[in-house]
C-alpha cells in the first residue's frame, strides 16, 4: 500500500511518501492509523491529534471506518487551507 | 463547461475572464473571485513569503468535483478555477474562480460557493514564512462555516 504524507503531517513523520506492506489487524482507516502510531515518535506526534488527520483513499475523502484494499492510495494530511 | 487548472505560473486575469465568455453571447454575465498573497511580515523587516504545497491529482480531482456540483445547481455556461501552488510573495495572485450565466445571480452564487467550498476541500496547505520563522497556517472555523451554509440553501 502507497502512503503519502503532507503539510505539516509530511513535515512531522519526517518523509512525504512510503510503501507499506499491513499487518493483518490493519482492515480500515481507524486501524492504520493506530499501527501507523506505533511505528516511532515520530508517527506518534505527527497523528496525536486524531482528530484533525483528513484521510483520502484514491484521492476521496474518507471516514475512520473505511475499509482498506492492498493497491490502496492512502494519503494522510491537516485540514486544508488554499484559496 | 468546466476549466480547471492547477499550475505553479501566475495568470493573466483579463485574458481568463474574456476567454470564459468568448464565443458564446448567451452569456450575460461573468463573475469573479481572485484571491492574493497577504503580507504578513512586520513593518521594516525583510518581507514575508508563502509556499503553497499541493496533493497532485486529488486537487484537480476536488476541483472538478466541486466546479460539477456548481454547473449542476446553477444554470452556468461557463466555470473556471486556476489555483497555483510553489513560493508566492506578497501581493501575488493564488486563485482564480470564475463563472458566467445568462444572468447575474447565478453566477454571484456560483462564485461564492465555488471559493467557499474549495476553501475546505481542495488539497492545498499554506506555509508562511515572516521572514524569521516558518508556520503552518491554520485552518479556519469561519471558513467551514461559510462551505456549510450552501449545503441546505440555494
Amino acid at each position: 500500500m502507497k502512503l503519502l504524507y503532507f503539510a505539516w503531517i509530511r513535515a512531522k513523520i519526517g518523509m512525504a511518501e512510503e510503501t507499506v506492506t499491513l499487518p493483518p489487524e490493519v482492515g480500515d482507516v481507524g486501524q492504520l492509523l493506530d499501527w501507523l502510531e506505533t511505528r516511532g515518535a515520530n508517527f506518534a506526534a505527527a497523528l496525536k491529534e486524531r482528530g484533525v488527520v483528513k484521510v483520502a483513499v484514491n484521492q476521496e475523502y474518507v471516514g475512520k471506518d473505511h475499509k482498506l484494499g492492498t493497491g490502496d492510495e492512502v494519503a494522510l494530511f491537516p485540514p486544508v487551507t488554499g484559496g | 463547461m468546466i476549466t480547471i487548472k492547477v499550475q505553479r505560473e501566475d495568470f493573466d486575469i483579463g485574458v481568463e475572464l474574456a476567454g470564459l465568455s468568448a464565443g458564446n453571447t448567451q452569456i450575460g454575465g461573468v463573475a469573479s473571485f481572485t484571491g492574493l498573497v497577504r503580507d504578513i511580515a512586520a513593518p521594516g523587516s525583510a518581507g514575508s513569503r508563502m509556499t503553497l504545497e499541493h496533493y497532485p491529482g486529488m486537487t484537480e480531482k476536488q476541483l472538478h468535483a466541486i466546479a460539477t456540483q456548481a454547473t449542476e445547481r446553477w444554470p452556468l455556461d461557463a466555470c473556471l478555477i486556476i489555483h497555483r501552488y510553489g513560493e508566492l510573495a506578497p501581493g501575488d495572485r493564488i486563485v482564480l474562480v470564475a463563472t458566467a450565466s445568462a444572468h447575474r445571480e447565478a453566477a454571484l452564487s456560483a462564485c461564492a460557493f465555488l471559493i467557499d467550498w474549495l476553501k475546505t476541500k481542495a488539497p492545498f496547505w499554506k506555509l508562511e514564512d515572516d521572514g524569521a520563522t516558518q508556520r503552518w497556517v491554520e485552518a479556519k472555523d469561519s471558513d467551514d462555516a461559510a462551505a456549510a451554509k450552501w449545503a441546505d440553501t440555494k
